[in-house]
């Protein structure tokens, strides 16, 4: 427990002190965007149409971006090899981590997301269901996207190779975010996406870290 | 069989003389498997009333969608038996039989495409078949490019055992999210699951295809996973003996 | 029997391009996989058996 403690205090303080790392992951977000429409022009009705989209995919890649950074640092200089002697549980270090991970890196695109949803005329209701859409599925995307980042640690050709491995795996949350966004602007509600989304983060949560621990101890062997 | 008998097949040194016993005998199965398959596809059943002569394509198609499938479970399933009980022979099998799945995967999905252009139109339809059908293909990518990108063999084994666990886990929820999306936008009029009402000539040529190659996949995986029993074991004194006896 | 002459089975209907394509592909593909196996197994022998012949010309096994 004190372990897990000063584990989340850690690396809190580390991502403060690491701001360029979050505001890069955020831009990145921005900027994405903000190419569609510049892709697609300006029509409202097609940018409306596209707009949960288009924010849902930009997420998904901002998010698999910053995970190079899940642990990166802490292989680099050791401190990865101590967390997997060290005698608390693995799966509750990752967890710890992957948590901290999605307040630095993801939390900042699901505040952002609403105000870049008025870009694409988005409106109130659908800006909310956005939100919460993101809220409860960027964790999951950390979650699954750290099995990807234990899995190539060190690797040659890392970043690639984890969206090869994890954007497969992202595609049902893709599906359900943009779906409840889309579902409540036609008048379906969102209610059904958003529950399937929260079942999809609770299955997370349970099964993810324990296949990361064990993803870690492969790759640190 | 005693217990005994099947443990020694689990040596990657006695599993090589029988997987090469073995091949010969699937592959001339495949080819009178393939040889009948095709007869009976072209030749016995009928022509279909709406979709006329080209439906005859299901009889690769659906096949080949049905191998990438079953050859991904079973490379799963070698892979959790090789992570679970530490036997290298589960991995190298797994890592043998990745490229014909993903070969089938896409067979699959050019011959869904060549279906879908003269039926529907357009040479790619996102029905929710043919969309599962790309996931895999990207899953078996995945797959072979994280082995491939490890140097350490055993490393590489595991790894690989845990991607192929993780994705078999995500492919049913995978599928059900892209079907409940294909319904939701498109309505289920396109669908290339709608196949013409089956005849039951169709449905024999269909299985008989798709034992056929299934029958082979096992000669393909067999004599891939020789060649990396070869390359693993090479330092081994029964290798050396095997090349004394090759030249 | 299905087809009236020879040639009718070759024009599928009209839809020769997209049947002959898919199977055709399909099976140039698996004997494409195996030419591509049976290269490896001769490259690798022929990898292997000059290791051996080295190490045994080294005297070092």
């Amino acid at each position: 427990m004190i372990m897990l403690t000063w584990l989340l205090r850690r690396d809190l303080l580390l991502a403060i002190r690491r701001k360029s790392d979050v505001l890069t992951t955020l831009f990145f977000f921005v900027i994405m965007v903000s190419l569609f429409p510049l892709g697609v022009g300006p029509e409202p009705q097609l940018l409306k149409a596209m707009g949960p989209g288009v924010l849902w995919v930009a997420a998904l890649l901002a998010s698999m971006l910053s995970l190079g950074r899940l642990f990166a640092a802490d292989y680099a200089d050791g401190t990865l090899e101590q967390m997997l002697l060290c005698p608390e549980s693995l799966a509750l270090i990752v967890l710890a981590k992957a948590a901290i991970h999605w307040l630095a890196s993801e939390l900042p695109l699901v505040l952002m997301a609403p105000l870049l949803g008025l870009q694409f005329g988005l409106s109130g209701d659908a800006l909310w269901v956005l939100t919460l859409s993101l809220l409860l599925g960027t964790p999951v995307l950390s979650l699954v996207g750290a099995i990807g980042a234990s899995l190539t640690l060190g690797l040659r050709g890392g970043g690639v190779l984890v969206s090869l491995l994890v954007l497969p795996l992202y595609i049902p949350v893709l599906i359900f975010g943009a779906g409840a966004v889309d579902a409540s602007t036609s008048g379906l509600g969102a209610g059904g996406h958003l529950s399937i989304l929260g079942a999809l983060l609770v299955l997370a949560l349970l099964a993810t870290p324990k296949a990361v621990a064990a993803a870690l101890r492969i790759s640190l062997e | 069989m005693s217990k005994i008998n099947l443990y020694k097949f689990a040596s990657p040194a006695t599993f090589y003389g029988l997987a090469g016993q073995m091949i010969p005998g699937f592959a001339i199965l495949s080819a009178i498997l393939f040889a009948i398959g095709l007869y009976i596809s072209f030749f016995v059943a009928p022509t279909d009333a709406q979709q006329g002569e080209a439906y005859r394509i299901i009889f690769i198609h659906v096949p080949a969608a049905w191998m990438s499938m079953f050859i991904y479970v079973v490379m799963a399933v070698y892979a959790g038996v090789g992570l679970a009980f530490n036997t290298r022979l589960s991995a190298m099998m797994a890592q043998a039989l990745a490229p014909t799945g993903a070969l089938f995967a896409f067979i699959a999905l050019f011959t869904g495409s060549f279906w879908g252009k003269p039926m529907w139109g357009t040479w790619w339809v996102w029905d929710a078949r043919l969309t599962s059908q790309l996931i895999l293909f990207f899953l078996y990518i995945g797959f072979i490019s994280l082995q491939s990108a490890i140097d350490d063999p055993r490393r590489a084994d595991r790894a690989g055992a845990l991607i192929a666990l993780v994705g078999v886990i995500n492919v049913p929820i995978i599928y059900f999210s892209v079907k409940w999306w294909n319904t939701l936008h498109q309505g289920a009029s396109i669908s290339l699951t709608k196949a013409p009402s089956m005849a039951h000539t169709m449905l024999a040529g269909m299985l008989i295809m798709a034992i056929a190659c299934w029958t082979y996949t096992i000669a393909v995986a067999l004599s891939r996973v020789r060649l990396i029993i070869l390359e693993r074991e090479r330092h081994s004194t029964w290798v050396s003996e095997l090349l004394e006896d090759i030249k | 029997m299905n087809w009236g002459s020879f040639s009718a089975f070759l024009h599928m209907g009209g839809y020769a391009f997209y049947v002959w394509s898919s199977f055709g592909l399909s099976f140039l593909l698996l004997a494409l996989e195996l030419l591509l196996l049976s290269g490896r197994r001769r490259t690798l022998l022929k990898r292997l058996g000059q290791i051996q012949r080295l190490n045994a010309s080294r005297g070092s096994k």
